[in-house]
């Protein structure tokens, strides 16, 4: 802490210039088809955050988060179109989305987070499958596969992707400032000591079911306004768009991308991805769609393989071993958990051993059985 | 209405025993190797495409082309397991090997696509066109030739499990991973056997959906979240749940098709979140599998 004021300078000018770049963007490319990357990778950079406050915190990995995504969207199209709101008013919606979406992840957690891990991740994705048959079955309401359109929206047709590209980084911002909130908070590190150890956890006196459902209401809601905003960029919904199996996928594979449980590596997970497939699909020669398919797996296998905890902690450790040439950086950290482990006698075990994988996972495995 | 519901019944007990088959494979590769392999549902269509390639490129009937498929499919699955799985080290492993065997799904489909195109295909053979008349109503033969097939596989399977060295090193991982290695037993070759038989099962499972339903590389994901519905109502594991869960969920499915065929496939999971709510170790799971 002494003196050590620059790197706090340096990160302060760097995100002044980041806000700086990211608000002019739309000014400085006014070419729709590029504003149009700028409007989608903003709402899957705001996904993205959402899915890791609270997948990313708690461990408990969603594939159902398109659930939220697809409900938003129809929530705004079924309000919109039942009570004839017109223009830009229907922005004015976005709250009650925001209480859709969290009514659902009330109900949706209640029934999913009583189990753990990788069931959790099953039942996520039955009721996945529960809303996409939903809204493929429930004609009358939500206009069966045919989906919904969007009201028109009197928006002037030049330049009508910028409006979206400012809502779309306001929430991306907003996303992102909550991210950090929850990270720095308590909640947060409850959050994290679930996903650590929840036993351990719960015996510290974490209310580990409050704490999970909440970070999924939360995080759910954020998504379903997100989901309502893509509804009227993209103009519709059916029920294949708006709860996509490949959605799910996609948000993961961009939080392990970037760095799975940081604020920064979904953001460029996201950054890097959605430009990506977006090009790749305007491309002749992947026009078939498999090729993209195989492509993205491959993708994620190579990631998972051999950078599992992403971009953003990986390179952040090459990054530490060319300033410090190989020399290890912190030495106090080896005095340091000595000093728990006497302290705290068997139990920081537990902690001190979770980068040793190999040792560790046998050990719980049998403890679990 | 009597005579419908009978039918679905037997329509049911008849697929579940299939899907039995396709669900042990499943519960046991989880219960060695605390994998979830999201790949079998797409594994099963390929399989599917297999008997496909062979019944009109060959000309070879579906069930003696097992013979081909089945040995196939188990290569495919020791190869995948010595390429992906066996790499996958630490304490988030068993959520990365869900996001591996996905990007695995998502490969295989493409290359399916690749290959066949996007049309539905159906397997052809005499026995699915042919039916036999009991109780008043007509049932393929296929249903029953596929029921007794997966019966034998499974039954099979059982004594392989429960009267082999094999077997019972398969069972000693499944209880203690670290206990297993201390006796001797090569937990590595038993994982990498396990995932191989486990994904062989497929080839019998593909080969009847393909004679029973039409299907293209994208069925997959239907198959595969039916698959985890049963094998986490069985409970996580559990072999004999795998069983149970699946004629009761496919007798399920099939006799509230008899009223509202749209809204089938959400009674089979409102069935799945029903009984977590009240059993959330499943039918037969042992509690410490919920601990996980």
């Amino acid at each position: 802490m002494t003196g050590d004021r620059r790197p706090w300078l340096i990160r302060a000018i760097l995100l002044v210039l980041l806000v700086a770049g990211a608000v002019a963007f739309p000014k400085v490319f006014t070419n729709p088809a590029v504003t149009n990357y700028g409007v989608l990778a903003l709402i899957f950079v705001t996904v993205a955050s959402a899915w890791n406050i609270f997948s990313g915190n708690s461990g408990y990995i969603s594939l159902g988060h398109a659930v939220f995504f697809g409900s938003g969207a129809y929530a705004m199209g079924i309000a919109a179109r039942d009570w004839k709101v017109q223009g830009t008013t229907v922005f004015a919606l976005l709250p009650l989305v925001a209480a859709v979406g969290a009514v659902i992840a009330v109900i949706f957690g209640l029934i999913a987070l009583r189990v753990r891990r990788h069931t959790f991740i099953v039942i996520t994705i039955a009721v996945f499958f529960i809303f996409q048959l939903s809204a493929f079955n429930l004609r009358s309401f939500t206009g069966g596969s045919a989906g919904l359109n969007s009201p028109f929206l009197n928006w002037p047709s030049a330049g009508y992707n910028t409006p979206f590209y400012y809502i779309a980084l306001a929430f991306a911002g907003g996303t992102i400032a909550i991210a950090v909130a929850v990270r720095r908070s308590r909640f947060g590190l409850q959050l994290r000591a679930i996903r650590d150890d929840e036993d351990r956890a719960r015996g510290l006196g974490v209310r580990a079911m409050r704490v999970k459902l909440t970070a999924f209401v939360l995080s759910g809601a954020i998504t379903a306004m997100i989901g309502a905003v893509w509804f009227y960029y993209i103009n519709q919904v059916e029920p294949q768009t708006g709860f996509d199996p490949l959605f799910d996928l996609l948000i993961v594979l961009m939080a392990f991308l970037g760095g799975y449980g940081s604020i920064a590596g979904p953001v460029l997970g996201a950054l890097i991805i959605e430009p990506g497939t977006l090009w790749l699909n305007t491309q002749p020669q992947f026009s078939g769609g498999y090729l993209s398919e195989i492509l993205l797996g491959a993708v994620f296998l190579v990631i998972v393989l051999f950078v599992p905890r992403g971009i953003i902690p990986t390179g952040g450790e090459w990054v530490m071993r060319l300033r410090t040439r190989g020399r290890p950086a912190v030495v106090p950290a080896v005095a340091g958990a000595a000093a728990v482990g006497s302290t705290a006698g068997s139990a920081a075990a537990g902690p001190a051993s979770t980068g040793d994988a190999p040792a560790a996972s046998p050990a719980s495995k049998g403890g679990a059985r | 209405m009597a005579r419908e519901l009978i039918h679905a019944i037997v329509d049911g007990i008849l697929t579940g025993g299939v899907y039995a088959l396709m669900a042990v494979g499943l519960t046991l590769i989880f219960g060695v190797l605390d994998i979830i392999n999201i790949a079998q549902g797409v594994l099963v269509i390929l399989g599917a495409y297999l008997s496909y390639s062979l019944s009109t490129r060959a000309h070879i009937d579906l069930f003696t082309g097992l013979l081909i498929t089945i040995p196939v499919m188990f290569i495919i699955g020791i190869v995948i397991h010595w390429a992906f799985i066996r790499r996958l080290r630490g304490t988030e492993r068993t959520s990365m090997t869900l996001l591996v065997t996905y990007a695995v799904a998502l490969i295989i489909e493409g290359i399916l696509y690749k290959v066949y195109g996007a049309n539905d295909v159906q397997l052809q053979a005499s026995y699915t066109t042919s039916s036999v008349h009991i109780f008043g109503f007509y049932l393929p033969w296929i249903f029953i030739y596929g029921f007794i097939v997966a019966v034998g596989l499974v039954v099979a399977l059982y004594l392989l499990l429960y009267r082999t060295r094999l077997g019972r090193s398969v069972r000693a991982t499944m209880q203690d991973e670290n206990a297993a290695r201390l006796v001797g037993i090569e937990v590595n070759r038993v994982a990498a056997l396990t995932f191989g038989i486990g994904v062989a099962v497929t080839a019998v499972g593909g080969m009847f959906f393909g004679a029973t339903n039409a299907f293209n590389p994208n069925s997959g994901y239907d198959l595969i979240s039916r698959l985890l519905a049963i094998i986490i109502l069985g409970g996580l594991g559990s072999i004999g749940g795998a069983l149970a869960a699946s004629v009761f969920m496919l007798t399920l499915e099939s006799v509230v098709t008899v009223w509202q065929p749209t809204w089938a496939i959400a009674v089979f999971y409102a069935a799945l979140v029903l009984v977590l709510l009240i059993r959330p170790a499943g039918f037969l799971g042992r509690k410490a599998v919920r601990a996980q």
